[in-house]
């Protein structure tokens, strides 16, 4: 069966809504870009859309209560709200390195969840 | 008891900016750069971004916000910058003279041979907005949810609206959705969304949250608490039309509504601000009016990238380390001007006129298929194609150094169609 999606191309303010065709997983035609890097987003964002999932862990004993953490390359979208639940059950311990892995091959994704700045322990007294 | 401090140059704030001016300032040769911050680390507001999107231009990759910081922090823990953490500003006065405070030196007095401005800039608040209604808790602005959320590790609330578009509510309808909350929708009063096009796809559509364009809210109920808000749509004055009233059951009331630079310092340097940007006027080097205090980043002009707020404190620390050095040189007055389609520019005015300028400017209205051009005397300069200016994106121009070299009167940036194209 034919269908269309749309998505909206994020590489330039023009924003084009690209209206993407397929039939059965395969690309017939897309139109609505301006350009050749709109084709290629939506063909990118219909076959095997990806992002950066980042959000914060628990950490004992830090100069913060959490750590911001990052998956180190994209992972599929679908598995973006996945990712972010399974990391609240984590807590660290500081100090905490920059580019720590927090969690090794996150949800079978071959992806580490690695975090994105040091944590250094808290100094008793720091006022 | 106070000592008397000399350095070459006081960097106020170490966001960003701070980072970016001191570390060019040093690379310029200046001996002692010493970088002031009242937090109690360095990194400015880029630690609590900690979703990615940073440094394309600048490093041409993509970065969290504490990634991002962590390269000018490496580097300037390397470099000999004398670094004061937990210290406020208290006054910075024409003559330059620095007056801080801190509970290790107690007060400090600077004298240094130039300042640099760096303090970056604010949220508007509920009261900037005059949204009727009570008082209650749970009325929070987009960068104090993230602060509470990403830095402190609290939840501000469970079931959200969020009025403004801009960046920051944007990141946070998908930080809160993520952390669990319900976030009912986003309400913007223009009739074009207020952030950038890649906020809306990857934090609303990608969670299925609502935006809601020309519509804003027109009551907080709830006495200690938010209860809900009434939402209305707006007409083309901005005006809420009488009969299109919502009830929308909330906890909390995220602010994204626009961000205003942090002056109380310059004005107190007698530094001269430009009504439309609500920052410095600077010239080429990013000085302000007052000899010797410099300026860069969002204390300048709200940037949007912070690419461009790294590339404006470079300007601002050479420059810096040109006036301390006895080099810099005026060779005139030229002003920057906004032209068509142009609301405002950064710099404002050109005075050494020896160099190439990049220019930054906003658009007044979205405008598609057009060329950006800048005249120097009303002869083209330099002209770029665009296929779509919108207000939320800051548009970078430049002007070559050899058509400052003569006898100039004056620079206008405009935005024209393309008529090729049209």
């Amino acid at each position: 069966m034919r269908r269309k999606h749309e998505f909206i191309c994020i590489n330039c303010p023009l924003s084009c809504t690209v209206e993407l065709f397929e039939e059965d997983g395969e690309v017939l035609e897309v139109r609505g870009n301006e350009c050749a890097v709109g084709e290629k987003y939506a063909v990118t964002e219909f076959r095997d859309p990806r992002r950066r999932v980042t959000t914060t862990v628990r950490v004992r004993g830090g100069v913060l209560p959490v750590v911001p953490v990052a998956t180190a390359s994209p992972v599929p979208k679908r598995l973006v709200r996945e990712v972010v639940r399974v990391l609240a059950s984590v807590e660290l311990e500081a100090p905490v390195e920059m580019g720590q892995v927090v969690m090794p091959d996150v949800l079978g994704t071959g992806v580490d969840v690695i975090a994105t700045r040091p944590l250094p322990s808290a100094r008793k007294g720091r006022g | 008891m106070s000592r008397t401090w000399k350095p070459d140059v006081v960097v106020i704030g170490a966001g960003p900016a701070g980072l970016g001016a001191a570390l060019a300032a040093r690379e310029a040769g200046l001996r002692e750069v010493v970088l002031v911050e009242r937090d109690f680390e360095l990194g400015g507001i880029l630690p609590q971004c900690i979703h990615d999107g940073f440094g394309s231009i600048v490093f041409e990759q993509v970065l969290t916000g504490p990634e991002y910081a962590q390269r000018f922090i490496e580097r300037v823990e390397r470099s000999g910058i004398e670094v004061l953490l937990d210290t406020m500003v208290l006054e910075l006065r024409p003559d330059r003279r620095v007056v801080a405070v801190n509970s290790r030196d107690g007060v400090l007095e600077m004298e240094p041979g130039a300042v640099v401005l760096a303090m970056g800039c604010r949220e508007r608040t509920r009261h900037q907005v005059l949204i009727p209604g009570f008082r209650p808790a749970g009325v929070i602005c987009a960068g104090a949810a993230q602060r509470e959320i990403n830095i402190e590790g609290l939840m501000p609330g469970h079931r959200v609206v969020i009025l403004g578009s801009g960046d920051i509510g944007l990141i946070m309808a998908r930080r809160f959705t993520l952390e669990g909350a319900e976030v009912e929708g986003v309400y913007e009063i223009m009739d074009y969304p207020g952030g950038l096009t890649r906020n809306l796809v990857q934090c609303l559509h990608d969670f299925q949250i609502p935006l809601h364009l020309s519509h804003t809210v027109t009551f907080i109920h709830g006495r200690k608490r938010v209860e809900a808000v009434t939402v209305a749509r707006v007409d083309g004055n901005r005006k809420p039309v009488p009969g299109t009233e919502r009830l929308v059951e909330c906890d909390t009331l995220v602010l994204s509504v626009g961000l205003i630079p942090e002056n109380e310092l310059s004005k107190k340097a007698g530094v001269a601000l430009h009504p439309v940007t609500g920052g410095p006027v600077v010239d080429e080097l990013m000085e302000t009016s007052v000899e010797g205090i410099f300026a860069c980043g969002n204390v300048v002009s709200v940037f949007d990238l912070v690419d461009y707020v790294t590339f404006t404190a470079q300007v601002a620390g050479r420059g810096a380390a040109e006036f301390v050095g006895g080099r810099r040189r005026h060779r005139g007055e030229v002003p920057v001007k906004p032209g068509r389609n142009v609301r405002f520019v950064v710099p404002q005015r050109l005075r050494c006129l020896d160099r190439e300028v990049e220019l930054y400017f906003r658009v007044e209205r979205p405008e598609k298929s057009v060329q950006v051009r800048v005249l120097v005397d009303g002869k083209p300069v330099s002209s770029k194609k665009a296929r779509m200016v919108r207000p939320p994106e800051m548009v970078r121009a430049s002007i070559p150094a050899e058509a400052l070299s003569g006898q100039v009167r004056e620079v206008v940036v405009e935005v024209v169609p393309d008529e090729k194209e049209a």
